[in-house]
């Protein structure tokens, strides 16, 4: 000991443990490791109400009907040859991009309208353009069902007042399925419509008088520096609003129930029609599994744009 | 390139609240002109009034003879560069300086010739491919010059456009704005706070203050004969020290200035006649920094020696400022950074009365 080069036996455990603690005590001040830590709740919530339901469904949907066996993806071939579930490929893809598209330009239309509404007033037409979104969808839906009805209805009532004949609303597969996207985008619209308004209150004043000065008209100043501006805005509410529209059950399920002959189902309603109601559990989570990677294709071609024009305009 | 003419031109919010109360200007073609003033002194809305981002109560801006009221910004032939630059984040350096010829249909090869000329002038070629967000803060500002340049307007008008900027790359870009603007000589009105932007930069300074122009002059001109106290006080750095005093008989049948019972000094007989006909009245004496001395013995004749105790002293290199306090009224000394002065200690000093101002303290007039 006294050369310093032999250690007691005796003398090494306390020193080992007290290494021990001291390895712990940095592992758990580094930063990442608290980090980590923190969203530990979040994650074991993601992991046991999204990760898990997306396996289970992914497991589900290659089984037999009975639940017994294994098929593979035979169920998704078997969907894929049924020209039900082409008409509801195409009915979702419909439903979801032509509500989405009159939603963004209705928005950005009412935004506009808005921004330039001064003050006060427009804290008012603010909150009234919002009701739409703000009532749960499904008792405007029922109170649409009602205007729709092809006896009583109110639009019905005023046809005849103008002198037309009563029009099936939606007893008709074409004028169902204008029905359902005409709800969708009665209330989906203020939430565009308020997330545009944001957009264009953060578009800095300059930027416009400049480009008075350069001589830009109000068509310009819009297509040059409005749209510019506001595209990352643009692109992130279409996605979201892609997403919730591709899912959305409420509408269809309570205005027409996917009919009249199947012309308005789109991939949650028939997955629930297929899965709950006619008891094919494996073949409802493979219809409803089919928005995956078309909602992936989108958000990922979206995101790497916003990601991309983020990087080039953060100042 | 023009003439720029401003007729009683009022500008009222609403409430009431006059920013500009009826202002006449006239700036000459190839001028650069500086409206410099304090905060809220209307001078910003008057440079927006001439651009035509402000709407005018009442009054006229010429611009070339022609009144431009109701003319529309596009439609006036002049650029501006705003105090954030306000260049467009999604487009790249050249886009932004090409962007006013885009919109005014411009043949695509006069573009080119047209920033590349710029870029050169502003010493910004390597940047026309980046994007505004990749520039320091001194390139965004040439960058917002270049868009300016390239259009060849009529006007220039430039909105407190250094205010974003460090202090050296202040000064630096000073120098550049005075050099294209040498180079180009296009008609500039030029707004800012800082006084001394005005004084190195303008042919001729216009001071505002509450909404009215308080003098119009080249800088010198408002240095040495400023025509009110605020522009006295506001044109030069350190500001000029203003005492209370009283003019009186002097010596040898000459007038004198009475500041307090111990500090009487005597007014230049070139001066006399001017001041005579405030003997016995209550006044403001006006005196800068830099026309206070240490005294010396072996200084100019007849300079009366003051002596006051010293309460700060701050060195800067080249000069050195002493603060005194008389009668409660601060004053400041600009000295020989030899000197001596230290706080608490009494200094002597003497006054270059051959550049002292007077005022009437109701009215603030230089007389």
């Amino acid at each position: 000991m006294a050369d310093g080069t032999s250690i007691p036996i005796g003398v090494m455990t306390p020193r080992k443990s007290a290494a021990r603690k001291n390895t712990l005590r940095a592992f758990s001040q580094r930063k990442s490791t608290i980090g980590f830590l923190l969203c530990l709740p979040l994650i074991l919530l993601i992991a046991g109400f999204v990760i898990y339901p997306a396996f289970y469904a992914i497991y589900l949907s290659m089984l037999n009907k009975k639940m017994t066996a294994f098929v593979g993806f035979g169920n998704f071939t078997f969907l894929l040859k049924r020209h039900t579930f082409q008409l509801v490929i195409f009915q979702s893809c419909l439903f979801a991009v032509t509500s989405v598209v009159l939603k963004a330009f209705i928005g950005f239309i009412l935004a506009h309208l808005m921004h330039n509404i001064p003050g006060t007033r427009q804290r008012i037409w603010r909150g009234l353009l919002l009701v739409p979104w703000v009532i749960p969808l499904a008792l405007s839906t029922l109170t649409w069902w009602w205007m729709f009805d092809p006896s009583y209805s109110a639009f019905n009532y005023i046809l005849n007042e103008l002198g037309f004949a009563n029009v099936p609303w939606l007893g008709v597969g074409w004028i169902a399925r204008f029905c359902t996207i005409t709800v969708n985008v009665w209330y989906g619209t203020p939430f565009f419509m308020i997330m545009y308004l944001a957009a264009l209150k953060s578009v800095p004043e300059q930027l416009y008088e400049a480009a008075s000065i350069d001589g830009a008209s109000a068509t310009q100043k819009l297509f040059f520096v409005t749209l510019p501006m506001m595209r990352n805005i643009i692109s992130i509410t279409i996605l979201f609003s892609l997403i919730v529209t591709f899912a959305d059950f409420d509408i269809v399920r309570i205005l027409t129930a996917g009919g009249p002959q199947d012309m308005t189902h789109v991939f949650a309603t028939y997955a629930f029609q297929v899965g709950i109601q006619s008891g094919d559990i494996p073949l409802g989570a493979a219809v409803s599994l089919f928005m995956f990677p078309i909602l992936a294709f989108a958000a990922f071609f979206v995101l790497r744009g916003v990601t991309q024009r983020t990087k080039e305009i953060a100042t | 390139m023009a003439e720029v003419s401003i007729r009683k031109i009022v500008k009222e919010y609403e409430g009431g609240v006059q920013a500009v109360k009826g202002i006449d200007l006239d700036i000459a073609d190839h001028e650069f002109v500086v409206l410099v003033g304090p905060s809220g002194c209307g001078k910003s809305t008057t440079l927006r009034m001439i651009a035509g981002l402000e709407e005018i109560t009442s009054g006229e801006i010429l611009i070339d003879g022609d009144v431009v009221n109701d003319v529309p910004p596009r439609d006036r032939d002049i650029a501006m560069v705003f105090q954030n630059y306000a260049l467009y984040p999604h487009m790249s350096v050249f886009d932004n300086m090409a962007f006013g010829l885009k919109l005014r249909k411009f043949p695509k090869d006069e573009i080119k010739r047209r920033v590349d000329e710029a870029a050169r002038i502003l010493d910004i070629v390597p940047l026309l491919e980046r994007k505004p967000r990749a520039l320091s803060g001194g390139q965004r500002q040439r960058v917002a010059m270049g868009r300016a340049i390239v259009r060849n307007p009529k006007v220039f008008l430039f909105d407190e456009p250094l205010s974003n900027l460090d202090a050296k790359l202040r000064v630096q870009m000073r120098t550049e704005i005075k050099k294209v603007h040498q180079t180009v000589r296009t008609t500039t009105v030029y707004v800012t706070h800082d006084q001394i932007e005005a004084m190195t930069l303008a042919d001729r300074v216009v001071v505002m203050n509450g909404g009215v122009i308080e003098q119009v002059g080249t800088p010198n001109d408002l240095y040495h004969h400023p025509a009110t106290r605020f522009v006295a006080g506001f044109i030069g750095s350190p500001a000029m020290n203003f005492l209370p005093c009283r003019v009186q008989d002097g010596a040898n049948g000459g007038l004198a200035v009475r500041v307090t019972d111990t500090i009487v000094v005597p007014i230049p007989p070139a001066r006399a006649d001017r001041y005579g006909a405030f003997k016995g009245r209550d006044m403001v004496l006006g005196l800068r920094p830099e026309h206070l001395f240490e005294y010396h013995e072996q200084g100019k004749p007849n300079w009366t020696r003051i002596d006051l105790p010293v309460d700060v002293v701050e060195p800067m290199g080249m000069e050195t400022m002493v603060h005194f306090f008389v009668e409660g009224a601060p004053v400041c000394a600009r000295v020989d950074p030899a000197t001596h002065a230290a706080p608490g200690e009494t200094m002597p000093l003497t006054a270059d009365l051959n550049q002292m101002h007077l005022m009437e303290p109701d009215t603030g007039r230089v007389v």
